[in-house]
């Protein structure tokens, strides 16, 4: 019977016991479900905009109307400096990155309480849902990506030799929001303060990031603090690469990544140990 | 023959209530000496709360020590009261919750009908919902690519694949939900009630997969309250009680011993000490109980005649405000109602304040009420928007019989809980 060739396999042994001390990261357990991360991904696009009218739309309009406001407010009245480059495309640039961030960032830290019936009743590495809500920030990225090609063309903008780059510093993003949201989402479970918590801590991040303004503007002995804050990296990287400002790969970006990375693996730590308990304190 | 499952002094401790009452239903004084006591709980819940002051009366063993091998191929009853530990153990074993002792081995691929449909999105169509839902049971894309024709076919929705499924009914929802369960082909099926849903001709449907299953020398754990089932399904049986396996023996003799040990669902469930949380203090929850009109304590209802649902208590000191209610739902977890004894103003204002001392809240279940099938009966003890006493979501369930009730005549199941004796005419206008 054809139907029964999935047992004939050799089944794996499973051992369920209880786990002690540091969890291991076991992230070989993710890969095997690595198509559920996809169909999460999936589910979640494909619902995320419907009964909407615009639609889609919604991943353009967003940083667009931020970038007229922004222009607005810091470009036309604040008459902020911008490294010689129009303002629109300027803080443009910025606010792709930092969109993507802040969407992964907010689905991310409620994926596990959204889910709640999924980490209830049935066993998978729950690391699959932080991680697929990160990524799936990368399609509305992808589309509001195309306004800014027509940006640069209408500006007559070139990007500079340095855009392969991009995808490094889209990199970067990727993990700073990943590294946050486990921490945000495990505590989460126990506690839904995290709720309250995330509209502050984009607010607060957004000022600490040159999205609006140019990293610039602050002074040279206070840079390496600064860059404490990954997206400051991301964001200065977006520049270098397509607009060509002088804010390159330095030693403040390489601080930049290594806090992005120390954040990941503790976040990967915390979450895998607090893991055992959540279908428990959800 | 090797041991597909392997469970080995197996214990499972729940924390029970504490948090719940405190923070939702704080009083003003209690929410401000929560924000002056906020630094030091902060600092204690980002070290994981293992800090937290143990205090026994607010844990329990949901699975005590619990020890027992299936074969490979064999179908294993599990048997027990509400509360006995039986979900506790297919959660473990499903992996969704860890043990707090003991280990489990497992041989094989864990499949459960324990909750069909989970990942299921409203939006998205019966197609689509059969790939996010296999991957969710931990299918690859290609077996479900091969079998897809296969679930649609069992779950009889073939019209309806690309609507979406928030469109369905919920016959049809459940259908196709438990259709992919049901063809993930596990080399070990954990089955909890899930035949108590469903029409009559889809029943037996899952129940033919599930012996398919067994004769295909895979492993079944069966849960059900249904002796009949357990007897027809199983070989060996299991009973636990209280989280502990009391008896392991072939099923005649393990459902004799449990029926006989009076600790079937008897239509009345008693809270003992152990079981309430310290938190509930002053009221303390003594029995919940289902008798008819005789008041005869009883297991199945019979839907065309009223019934009695009576919660005795006590109150350990004087209570202002208080509400004793309770929430009928269906097995899948619909709410058929919410009631509380004092909704009538005029009672309420009656028992508005209520003295120490031992009390009943009675109500009556109208005759021509419920449908077929079994309810859960959860009771809470709370007042409004100070403090909830105590909550327990699935204390009691019981069976509905309908022979007598309106359109038995016909074989058939009918959609929805409840099953009114409604007054129609017919007219003719020609």
């Amino acid at each position: 019977m054809a139907k029964s060739t999935a047992i004939l396999r050799q089944p794996e042994t499973i051992h369920i016991r209880p786990s002690a001390g540091l969890a291991a990261l076991n992230l070989g357990d993710v890969w095997t479900y690595r198509e559920l991360v996809f169909f999460m991904i999936w589910r979640d696009i494909k619902v995320r905009y419907k009964q909407t009218f615009l639609g889609a739309a919604w991943a353009v309009i967003q940083p667009l109307l931020t970038m007229l406001v922004f222009n607005f407010v810091f470009g036309t009245i604040a008459k902020v400096p911008t490294d010689g480059v129009p303002y629109p495309i300027f803080s443009y640039t910025a606010l792709l990155p930092w969109g993507m961030f802040t969407t992964a960032l907010n689905t991310a830290s409620r994926s596990l309480t959204a889910n709640q019936n999924m980490v209830t009743k049935i066993y998978f590495p729950r690391l699959v849902l932080p991680l697929a809500s990160v990524l799936g920030g990368v399609v509305d990225f992808a589309i509001a990506f195309v306004i800014l090609v027509g940006m640069l063309i209408y500006y007559r903008v070139t990007p500079t030799a340095a855009v392969w780059t991009l995808p490094l510093f889209l990199l970067l993003t990727l993990v700073t929001a990943l590294g946050t949201a486990l921490w945000l989402s495990a505590i989460n479970v126990q506690y839904r303060d995290v709720n309250y918590v995330l509209p502050f801590l984009t607010q607060f991040w957004l000022f600490l990031t040159p999205v609006a303004y140019s990293a610039k503007v602050i002074s040279e002995r206070w840079q390496l603090v600064y860059s404490l804050n990954p997206m400051a990296g991301v964001v200065n990287g977006f520049r270098w690469a397509l607009l060509g400002t002088d804010t390159g790969p330095s030693l403040t970006m390489g601080v930049s990544a290594a806090i992005a990375l120390i954040v990941l693996i503790s976040g990967l730590f915390y979450f895998r140990s607090m893991e055992r308990t959540f279908a428990d304190t959800i | 023959m090797a041991a597909a499952v392997r469970v080995q002094n197996l214990s499972k401790r729940y924390r029970i209530g504490i948090a719940e009452t405190r923070f939702r239903y704080g009083l003003l004084r209690e929410v401000l000496s929560d924000v002056v006591t906020t630094p030091i709980r902060l600092a204690k819940a980002l070290t994981g709360g293992r800090t937290r002051a143990i205090h026994p009366a607010s844990y329990i063993w949901a699975l005590d020590d619990v020890s027992f091998d299936v074969e490979e191929g064999n179908v294993l009853g599990i048997v027990g009261r509400n509360g006995a530990g039986k979900s506790t153990l297919l959660k473990v074993l499903s992996r969704v919750t860890e043990p707090t002792k003991g280990m489990v081995t497992i041989r094989g691929r864990v499949g459960s009908l324990l909750e069909v449909g989970t990942g299921f999105h409203p939006e998205l169509t019966g197609r689509e919902n059969i790939y996010m839902n296999g991957a969710v049971l931990g299918m690859k894309r290609a077996e479900i690519e091969r079998k897809f024709d296969e679930i649609v076919a069992f779950s009889e929705v073939e019209q309806f694949v690309d609507t979406p499924v928030k469109r369905y009914s919920s016959g049809m929802y459940l259908r196709l939900a438990f259709a992919v369960a049901a063809h993930l082909e596990p080399e070990i099926l954990v089955v909890d009630e899930v035949l108590a849903v469903g029409d009559a001709e889809f029943q037996r449907k899952c129940l033919g997969k599930m012996g398919d299953v067994a004769q295909q020398g895979r492993t079944v754990l069966f849960v059900s309250h249904n002796m009949s089932a357990i007897l027809r399904l199983t070989q060996e049986t299991i009973v636990l009680k209280k989280g502990r396996l009391i008896k392991r023996a072939p099923t005649q003799e393990a459902v004799d011993f449990y029926l006989a040990s009076g600790q079937a669902e008897t239509g009345e469930r008693v809270w003992e000490p152990d079981e309430i949380p310290a938190a509930a203090a002053p009221f303390r929850p003594i029995a919940l109980r289902i008798k008819d009109r005789q008041g005869r304590v009883i297991d199945t209802v019979r839907s065309t005649e009223a019934v009695t649902i009576e919660l005795e208590y006590e109150l350990g000191a004087q209570l202002t405000g208080l509400r004793v209610g309770m929430y009928l739902s269906t097995m899948r977890g619909e709410y058929v109602f919410t009631a509380f004894d004092v909704d009538d103003a005029k009672r309420y204002e009656e028992f508005g304040v209520r003295k120490p001392g031992r009390y009943f809240s009675r109500c009556t279940l109208p005759a021509d009420f419920l449908n077929e099938g079994r309810y859960s009966l959860g009771v809470n003890a709370s007042s409004f928007g100070v403090r909830r006493y105590f909550m327990d979501e699935n204390a009691l369930s019981f069976g509905v019989d309908v022979s007598g009730a309106p359109g038995t005549q016909w074989p058939e199941m009918r959609h929805g809980p409840v099953r009114p004796r409604l007054d129609w005419t017919i007219e003719r206008a020609g």
